[in-house]
């Protein structure tokens, strides 16, 4: 089943508004007069990183380790992402070099 | 008294410096996304739409995956909330900087993404230069590089002909370098080792379609629980 164009356009505003209620809450819920509660700064120093480790996982939520190729491309990718940006940390070289690697890989060898 | 007109080109030529690097980042990536929504079979005028709109970019390429499953825009708004939770943490940090006169203020928080916050937080704005508006021009400038760079990539991809298998790396690249990034910076890795091995358990667990809203669930928990253990062994100060 795919989606119509007014579908794609609910699903979009869903998006937007899930999106704009993380952005506007913390002004609405903590105007500027008022002091920030000491569990919620704390929350704001810890989450961010977990947030992050989240997002790692969940980009690769569909790799198959137990079927087709494994997961070795991924995995040669994610290598040549964490060496070159240790090596350099220049983000944009870091994305490129290990989705160009992936490509190639995925294209021509598996 | 300065005019105007004065204000605002001393603000524009304070910010803009400030945004040279997002330019190359944004319109890379920007047009990454634009080729790859195209090649998902979308026209460029979605991506074109999107950034302007949704304007944070994790969220985006996520979307392109709802778009193509069935109809559910319940879940496309929960995964907005929980992809972009931190932006929660960023309006805490913001709460004080943000508090500018008129409508700038509203815009502001409505483009306010991962890098035009860490411009605006990490800014050392110049002495005589107005705060609000150069953080105006930083989140505006950012926010027409990734416009500009998703509409010429949708546009590219409908006129270049090329093999995008496995294109769609380029968001995992991506969570990979901010999170070594964050890991880099941080003096201790709790939040982060957290962050890897609840989600690894909660994917094996619940599955790929249904693990992000445990996952998250569980992290606030942990984080929560053992808030006063992390004090104490300097975690946090």
């Amino acid at each position: 089943m795919t989606m119509n164009v007014t579908q794609h356009i609910i699903t979009i505003l869903a998006v937007i508004l899930g999106t704009m209620a993380t952005r506007f809450l913390p002004f609405i819920l903590f105007p500027a007069d008022k002091s920030t509660p000491k569990y919620v700064e704390y929350l704001g120093k810890v989450l961010p990183a977990a947030v992050l480790a989240l997002l790692v996982v969940y980009s690769l939520k569909d790799v198959e380790i137990l079927t087709g190729n494994h997961g070795i491309p991924e995995l040669i990718a994610i290598g040549v992402v964490v060496s070159l940006h240790i090596w350099k940390k220049q983000m944009l070289l870091s994305i490129a070099g290990g989705t160009i690697t992936y490509m190639l890989l995925v294209q021509f060898i598996f | 008294m300065k005019t105007k007109k004065q204000v605002l080109r001393q603000a524009f030529k304070a910010a803009f410096p400030n945004t040279i690097p997002i330019f190359a980042g944004f319109t890379f990536l920007g047009m990454a996304y634009g080729i790859y929504m195209n090649a998902m079979g979308f026209s460029f005028l979605y991506p074109m739409l999107m950034s302007l709109t949704i304007l944070a970019g994790s969220i985006e390429f996520v979307t392109v995956g709802l778009l193509l499953e069935p109809f559910d825009p319940l879940r496309a708004f929960f995964m907005a909330l929980t992809i972009n939770a931190r932006h929660l943490f960023y309006g805490i940090s913001m709460l004080e900087k943000y508090r500018v006169p008129g409508i700038k203020r509203f815009y502001l928080i409505f483009g306010m993404c991962d890098e035009s916050f860490s411009v605006n937080y990490m800014a050392d704005i110049p002495e005589g230069v107005d705060k609000g508006w150069f953080q105006f021009f930083v989140t505006a400038l950012n926010h027409s590089y990734w416009v500009l760079g998703a509409t010429l990539g949708g546009l590219l991809g409908q006129v270049i002909e090329f093999n995008t298998k496995g294109l769609e790396f380029i968001m995992t690249a991506l969570f990979i370098v901010l999170f070594l990034n964050q890991w880099m910076k941080e003096e201790s890795h709790h939040s982060s080792l957290i962050g890897l091995t609840v989600s690894a358990i909660c994917l094996i667990l619940f599955g790929s379609d249904g693990f992000i809203i445990p996952a998250m669930v569980l992290i606030l928990l942990i984080l929560t629980i053992f808030r006063k253990a992390f004090a104490k062994a300097g975690v946090v100060r």
